[in-house]
């Protein structure tokens, strides 16, 4: 079965080291977020997971076929039209132009791009459409792994509601694996069924040191849902810990004051 | 090919918005006229004196040999430094080491006077093609050679990640990933170098050669022809604006399309 395995990983950038023992598993059609504060290792826990660096030591392995990924920025090439940047990853693969053209068009269009956009370069288009854009150039490769760090975080929250929908839409009936970083909570209850909490306290590598999981398909989170539980999160003691927030004492937590 | 359509479609556009050029060049030779009459026709000949000096270079047959031998000059040691230069300056930009080795030695030959060049060029190569084709090439080719560098020195990582990650081979990277950004580095340094290629090459002309535009002025001035001086560097210089806006500036703008609307 496909699955991507991160194991004991340990990374160092000189002498500084940014992560600890990383375990972590993604299997086939699992969506997995990463929350955790800004300098905490997130980013290069993903770019290890996507292959662009080598870590120092621990290993990790993707049995998963095709991975694509959709960054922080949209990474667009500038000199190329939105379409083509679609049909990038197909381009890569080899696919017949005028098929790769076909395909990023009707993909474009399902993902709400105007059909005259399509011609533009990046910088005349608005940075929801390059965020749309970014997604769709991940999509056209079909990939049965993604990797998402922070993509939405620029957007408003209606563009981030949409977007948040596309990619449910087509993860969910395809089955695709996702392994989203967020620092955003909301988005990781609502988009992943399992949340990695990671935490760096003053300056130490990175770990992973909290797991929570949400059985409730997709389809049956509404907002009430995601509310409550972004909620419950935010007032256990480990995640207001890793984030450098003052505990809370509540009538349902008030335990959780001496765990902080 | 695709470039070669889009060039000669584009041709009339293009043309039609070259009405601001040839007006400003006019208010140039609006100048030139004023000038001549204050300081009279030994000193600085009239526009149309020149011309008609030129158009009787032309009908007598007197003109084209010689500018195609400074034509031929500098535009052989243009293209030798466009293609040394470029291909250096590329390599040197991917290495951090070369490019910190490589830039005092540039520094050194851009501040290098392109005279002193050609007296070194006349004790090795004499009298011959080889000394304006040797100077042309030193004098451009520290030009090319930074813009290249600069170009590959500023390759964007971030992109190269994201191809890299959906796994663009290598050919294409180059061609879809790298090339485009350096071209826009690239491009402006061979326009100056273009300009830089004939000045040199008239000027090397001037001290070495029996023919070619240089030569030619030398004998004009020698006859203290100012008529036909001023018709030499009229023909020299509606040859450089030829080749640099009907050739490059369009290539230049096709290639660079992607940038357009930044501008305005």
């Amino acid at each position: 079965m496909s699955m991507l395995e991160v194991r004991t990983v340990t990374q160092r950038y000189g002498v500084s080291e940014v992560l600890r023992d990383i375990d972590l598993q993604v299997r086939a059609g699992e969506s997995v977020a990463l929350v955790g504060p800004s300098g905490c290792g997130k980013t290069t826990l993903l770019n290890l997971c996507a292959g662009l660096l080598p870590p120092t030591t621990g290993g990790i392995n993707s049995g998963f076929e095709r991975t694509a990924c959709v960054f922080q920025q949209p990474r667009l090439l500038p000199w190329k039209s939105a379409l083509d940047n679609i049909a990038l990853g197909l381009k890569a693969l080899g696919t017949p132009a005028g098929e790769r053209a076909r395909h990023a068009r009707e993909l474009a269009l399902r993902m709400g791009l105007a059909g005259d956009d399509l011609d533009k370069y990046p910088h005349q288009l608005s940075g929801g459409m390059q965020s749309r854009i970014a997604l769709a150039r991940a999509f056209a490769v079909a990939p049965d792994l993604l990797l998402l760090d922070e993509p939405f975080s620029a957007l408003d929250i209606g563009l981030k509601a949409e977007l948040h929908a596309l990619l449910l839409e087509y993860a969910t009936t395809r089955r695709t694996a996702v392994l989203m970083v967020t620092h955003d909570l909301m988005e990781a209850v609502r988009l992943s069924q399992r949340i990695l909490l990671m935490s760096a306290p003053e300056h130490a590598p990175g770990r992973i040191v909290w797991q929570v999981e949400f059985d409730r398909p997709f389809a049956r989170r509404d907002d009430a849902w995601v509310y409550h539980n972004t909620a419950q999160l935010l007032a256990t003691a480990q995640v207001r810990h890793a984030f450098s927030l003052a505990p809370v004492a509540s009538p349902d937590t008030g335990g959780l004051y001496r765990a902080a | 090919m695709k470039l070669l359509r889009a060039w000669l479609v584009g041709i009339p556009a293009y043309l039609w918005s070259g009405w601001g050029a040839m007006a400003s060049l006019l208010m140039l030779v609006a100048l030139w006229e004023w000038g001549s009459q204050v300081f009279g026709a030994l000193v600085l000949p009239a526009p149309v004196e020149a011309l008609r000096t030129l158009a009787e270079l032309i009908a007598s047959g007197a003109a084209w040999p010689e500018l195609a031998a400074t034509a031929r000059r500098a535009l052989t040691g243009y293209a030798a430094s466009i293609i040394a230069g470029s291909v250096l300056g590329l390599i040197a930009g991917l290495s951090v080491t070369a490019s910190m080795t490589s830039r005092p030695i540039v520094t050194v030959l851009m501040g290098t006077p392109p005279i002193a060049w050609l007296v070194l060029a006349l004790l090795w190569f004499g009298a011959g093609d080889a000394t304006p084709v040797f100077t042309v090439f030193i004098a451009c080719f520290p030009l090319v050679f930074l813009g290249a560098m600069q170009g590959a020195r500023t390759l964007d990582n971030q992109l190269r990640d994201m191809a890299v990650v959906f796994g663009v081979p290598r050919r294409m990277m180059l061609t879809d990933v790298y090339l485009p950004h350096v071209i826009s580095y690239l491009l402006p340094a061979w326009t100056a170098a273009l300009g830089m290629s004939w000045k040199i090459a008239v000027m090397a002309e001037l001290l070495s050669t029996s023919d070619g535009v240089g030569a030619a002025l030398a004998v004009s001035r020698s006859h203290l022809d100012s008529a036909a001086t001023m018709a030499w560097i009229t023909a020299v210089m509606t040859l450089l604006l030829g080749v640099e806006y009907l050739l490059l500036e369009p290539l230049k703008r096709e290639v660079e399309r992607w940038r357009d609307q930044v501008a305005t």
